[in-house]
């Protein structure tokens, strides 16, 4: 978004710094052109990921590798703001918006009244699909698919079978930063680029928890019972406590979960042997 | 053992031993200011099996993970196949086709056997990912081939009817021979085994045995392997190496290792008066 309206990178820190006024560099790049950009980009800092951090902790422990990726998370979002500055910022790469005529006809012939849906979010759940679909393909059908399944099980196993963790873990990255690309141009087209979208890939948490960590199917079945809950659960209960249940619906009903149900609603339940 | 020359010998049940495939050279590992290595050679030949016995902490498993590339030496020579090794990385050694089991097991705990021992046939997969995305023509075949492959070495080692089970669940032995299958998967010139009967009750050590020297004597595997069960060791192997704090004691036949005296010493004790 900063290379499609060609922004200074650090402006204001520049500016400070120096007395200057910068603010663009005067030129437009296409929307595609500015995403492939934005892809290659990723590729790029899953490349200084691994170097930098990853590679310094093979075969620690998984808390290790997740703090790890959480130090990181906030280094790159404070980075960001460093870069571009923290205001709202509108997105538009051409994707459709507003109501969908179409299905508000439709609608209106069965039930008498229209159903509004937004164009943007129909697209965003095809899109979606197809990613989780693609996604499924990758990790159980391929060679690299089964290295990635493989490496996230165990280091030592993994190289003592030939599986460079170096490729695996750039490539991991590399698919990790296009799924956020793609995330984040669906909800930055929805509701601006802001930081707190970061928000929004926390809740992927309790719909982990909800569906059972081990399984991908329950990802996708906790990610639409939280989804539709945590709306429901707005409109109905909401109003009697004051609204803004969204915030935390999806929290309360992970922890419900980890108290009566730990391993999930299809995930595998853990037999610790002693 | 009859005359040993630079092509090979023939063992005392008649097999044909060919020449060395690995050779070590005073190799010597260090941990800090421990020693676990202290300048220690010994070769292994074509198509033999090769022990590495010794007390506790005597550096067997040390000597393991140098051949495998988990640990690099600070003096010494690895070389293979005529050639000095440079340090390499594991995963690297084992495109060399250099296969290893663990001594406390390592495998992948949320895949099936069946997917467990696919990954032992990673580097053999040469389609592109673009084919591979698509499943068609070249990746297709490949996977199809790959899994005869898996089957035949799941017929092999007797473990059909668990092939689709997460190897989580298996009871130990179980997943002792789950981990010998996915590294005979790569089909390897020289198989690194360590202590592939620990822990096992004498049933399960003697269906252990019985694969190992049919691994050896169907597929020619060169095998070097450590193990604590010295009759096990005596049966199976067809040169021994002893190692004791670091250093090598003893190596020979099983017979020559018996009656050498710093062996009998290591294992049973010496009095000091």
């Amino acid at each position: 978004m900063g290379i499609q309206n060609g922004q200074v990178p650090f402006a204001h820190l520049i500016n400070a710094t120096f007395g200057t006024s910068l603010h663009h560099f005067g030129w437009t790049v296409p929307a595609v052109l500015a995403v492939a950009l934005t892809a290659l980009i990723m590729v790029l800092l899953a490349f200084l990921i691994e170097k930098l951090v990853l590679q310094h902790l093979v075969g620690q422990e998984p808390i290790i590798l997740f703090m790890a990726t959480i130090g990181l998370a906030y280094f790159l979002e404070g980075l960001g703001d460093v870069m571009w500055g923290a205001d709202i910022k509108a997105l538009d790469v051409g994707l459709p918006q507003g109501i969908s005529d179409g299905i508000e006809a439709v609608t209106g012939q069965w039930f008498g009244y229209g159903f509004f849906i937004d164009r943007l979010d129909l697209w965003a759940t095809l899109i979606a699909a197809m990613l989780v679909a693609a996604l499924v393909a990758f990790a159980q059908y391929t060679k690299q698919g089964r290295a990635m399944r493989a490496v996230a099980d165990d280091h030592q196993a993994a190289m003592s079978v030939g599986i460079s963790l170096r490729f695996i873990w750039v490539m991991v990255w590399s698919i990790a930063g296009f799924v956020a690309l793609v995330a984040g141009i669906m909800w930055g087209t929805k509701s601006g680029v802001q930081f707190s979208l970061s928000l929004i890939a926390l809740k992927a948490l309790p719909v982990l928890m909800l569906g059972g960590f081990t399984s991908i199917p329950g990802a996708i079945v906790g990610g639409l019972i939280i989804g539709v809950g945590e709306k429901l659960f707005e409109f109905t209960i909401g109003p009697m406590v004051g609204g803004a249940t969204e915030n935390w619906f999806a929290y309360v009903l992970a922890l419900i979960f980890l108290v009566f149900r730990p391993q999930g609603l299809f995930g595998e339940r853990i037999i610790e042997r002693v | 053992m009859n005359a040993m020359t630079q092509d090979g010998y023939v063992t005392a049940d008649g097999r044909q031993i060919g020449p060395v495939v690995m050779e070590l050279k005073n190799i010597t590992l260090r941990f800090g200011g421990v020693v676990a290595i202290k300048d220690i050679s010994f070769d292994i030949r074509q198509g033999e099996i090769r022990a590495i016995i010794g007390p506790n902490g005597a550096g067997k498993s040390s000597m393991l993970n140098v051949i495998s590339g988990f640990y690099h030496p600070q003096d010494g020579q690895v070389i293979f196949k005529g050639q000095p090794r440079p340090a390499m990385k594991p995963y690297q050694v084992a495109r060399l086709g250099i296969a290893r089991t663990f001594q406390n097991i390592a495998l992948f705990d949320g895949m099936s056997v069946l997917d467990n021992i696919m990954t032992g046939r990673l580097n053999k997969m040469k389609a592109g990912f673009l084919s591979q995305a698509i499943w068609w023509g070249a990746a297709e075949r490949e996977e199809n081939e790959n899994r005869a492959a898996v089957e035949r070495i799941i017929d092999f080692l007797e473990i059909q009817n668990i092939r689709k089970t997460p190897v989580g669940r298996l009871p130990y032995g179980l997943k002792k021979r789950v981990e010998l299958a996915r590294a005979l998967a790569a089909e390897p010139n020289l198989l690194l085994l360590d202590e592939p009967m620990a822990g096992m009750n004498v049933e399960e050590k003697e269906d252990m045995s019985r694969f190992i020297l049919s691994v050896n004597d169907e597929f020619g595997t060169t095998i070097c392997l450590i193990e604590h069960d010295m009759g096990v060791v005596m049966d199976l192997s067809d040169r021994v190496v002893v190692m004791d704090y670091g250093k090598k004691i003893g190596d020979g036949t099983p017979a020559e290792v018996r009656s050498n005296q710093a062996v009998i010493d290591a294992y049973l004790g010496v009095a000091h008066d």
